[in-house]
């Protein structure tokens, strides 16, 4: 069944048809025009798709779109403002946090998210949190070092 | 991975209201977090026309504490769970057991309900239609032979949820809705032993909540292993529950996870209690459940494998809660 999904997206209010087995990371992409939120395993194994729903991290490509209707959903794109990088895109810029990129807009999503329940977390929270978010080319320890460092710097104003 | 079939989705609001949709829908499944049976659908494993959400009925989301029992309901997040104070204080091995499922994002959606009805897990199951299709399927699913053990007229896919061991060992009851009203029943019932029909749900049953007593003096644990320790499916899980009388064991309970067709409650432990835990009763323990325990080739190590990974977890758990006094 399509009904008209109404919800927030980077703060902008959005209405569309959407049909009941549309998934969040297909709506992003394919609706939204929101490429950003990438699509990996496509299984909710490798969390590359993370996004922001009401600052908690969710699994896009596992998340039905419909089931956010009336939630705020955040991702990458929506970190940017007025051009400026926030502190954890300029972290994993600044501390090559990331490499080939593929996972990266996953990586900081987990990042924001735990960056805004806990601002100072130690390195066991930064394993913690990014536990589901896999990466095949740093290594993760300069993941950890930006999550790190970004959580020193100041958000742009 | 394929895009979802067509489904329709419903939203109760009420338990009661859940039962009803479940009873109008002719082959509708409830759906909480989704981060199993999506994947399953997304794999053309599970098709069903109709979806009944569970994640807005507030009655089955409280955790609360009754007159010293815990009342888990089944729409709960595992991260609710594992964050709970009171859980965490009194009945520490259930928010260690669902501290461990999956990952972190998981258990933000996952629920206590979906964990302990995880569907049953084969490498010859969660495969993609086409792999499926190129093997004839399985006996699980479509096909009329289970690949793990061939000769045999039934399903090998094992029980691989995390919660289940440790409410087991903690005595837990489950609290299931359908169509003739609510029962409750030792939790140790929800669990069919055939992989392939693996819960004893009537039609149109649903699981509302767990009921967990005062552990009196008993402690407990888990620990589980798993290919990549921070994300996999377990490949073996223990947890046990025991009770310290000074030097003596006056009370001790296993339970295994990943190994066996249903989370299976060890039987015969009483034999070993009342005396010192030494390197005998260790030994005998471990004899005990190496009878029960039944690891077959559905997993991508050798069954060799999980029966040693679980006696040594199964050592370490108990020597350390004995110790722990």
């Amino acid at each position: 069944m399509t009904s008209v999904l109404r919800l927030t997206v980077n703060g902008r209010p959005r209405a569309d048809a959407v049909a009941d087995n549309v998934l969040l990371v297909d709506y992003l992409r394919d609706v939204a025009g929101l490429t950003g939120t990438k699509q990996g395993c496509d299984g909710g194994e490798c969390g590359a798709c993370t996004v922001l729903v009401d600052d908690s991290p969710r699994l896009a490509c596992i998340t039905l779109a419909v089931r956010c209707a009336g939630r705020r959903v955040e991702t990458v794109e929506g970190l940017t403002k007025g051009g400026r990088l926030s502190r954890l895109q300029r972290a994993f810029h600044e501390k090559l946090g990331s490499q080939c990129g593929f996972c990266t807009p996953g990586m900081i999503m987990a990042s924001e998210a735990l960056l805004r329940r806990d601002p100072d977390p130690d390195d066991d929270a930064i394993r913690d949190a990014l536990g589901g978010n896999i990466c095949r080319c740093t290594g993760y320890v300069k993941i950890i070092e930006s999550v790190r460092a970004a959580a020193r710097m100041e958000e742009p104003a | 991975m394929h895009g979802l079939p067509e489904f329709h989705l419903l939203h109760p609001a009420t338990v009661a209201e859940a039962v009803a949709m479940g009873q109008e829908e002719p082959g509708a499944r409830f759906v909480a977090g989704g981060t199993d049976l999506l994947v399953n659908m997304r794999r053309l494993i599970a098709a069903p026309p109709t979806l009944i959400d569970l994640t807005d009925v507030a009655e089955m989301r409280e955790i609360t504490v009754e007159d010293g029992t815990l009342v888990v309901g089944a729409a709960a997040t595992l991260a609710e769970l594992a964050a709970d104070p009171r859980v965490r204080r009194t009945w520490p091995v259930l928010a260690t057991a669902a501290g461990t499922v999956a990952g972190p994002t998981h258990r933000q959606v996952a629920t206590v309900g979906g964990n302990l009805c995880l569907d049953t897990r084969c490498i010859y199951y969660n495969q993609s239609e086409w792999w499926r299709w190129a093997n004839d399927y399985c006996l699980k699913e479509r096909g009329e032979v289970c690949h793990v053990a061939p000769g045999a007229p039934r399903c090998w896919a094992a029980f691989s949820g995390d919660l289940a061991p440790a409410a087991l060992v903690m005595g837990a009851e489950a609290v299931v809705a359908g169509p003739d009203g609510a029962r409750t029943m030792p939790l140790d019932d929800l669990y069919g032993d055939d992989g392939a029909t693996p819960f004893r749900l009537g039609a149109g049953e649903l699981l509302t909540a767990i009921r967990v007593p005062d552990p009196g003096g008993l402690r407990g644990d888990y620990a589980k292993s798993r290919v990549r320790g921070a994300i996999d499916f377990p490949l073996a899980g223990v947890a046990v529950a025991l009770r310290r009388d000074g030097d003596h064991l006056a009370d001790l309970r296993v339970a295994l996870t990943a190994t066996n067709v249903r989370p299976d409650l060890v039987t015969g432990t009483e034999t070993l209690l009342h005396g010192p835990l030494d390197d005998d009763r260790l030994s005998a323990l471990e004899r005990l459940v190496g009878k029960q325990i039944q690891p077959m080739r559905s997993t991508v190590t050798s069954s060799q494998y999980r029966r040693r990974v679980a006696a040594a977890l199964l050592r370490r758990l108990v020597a350390g809660l004995f110790a722990a006094e």
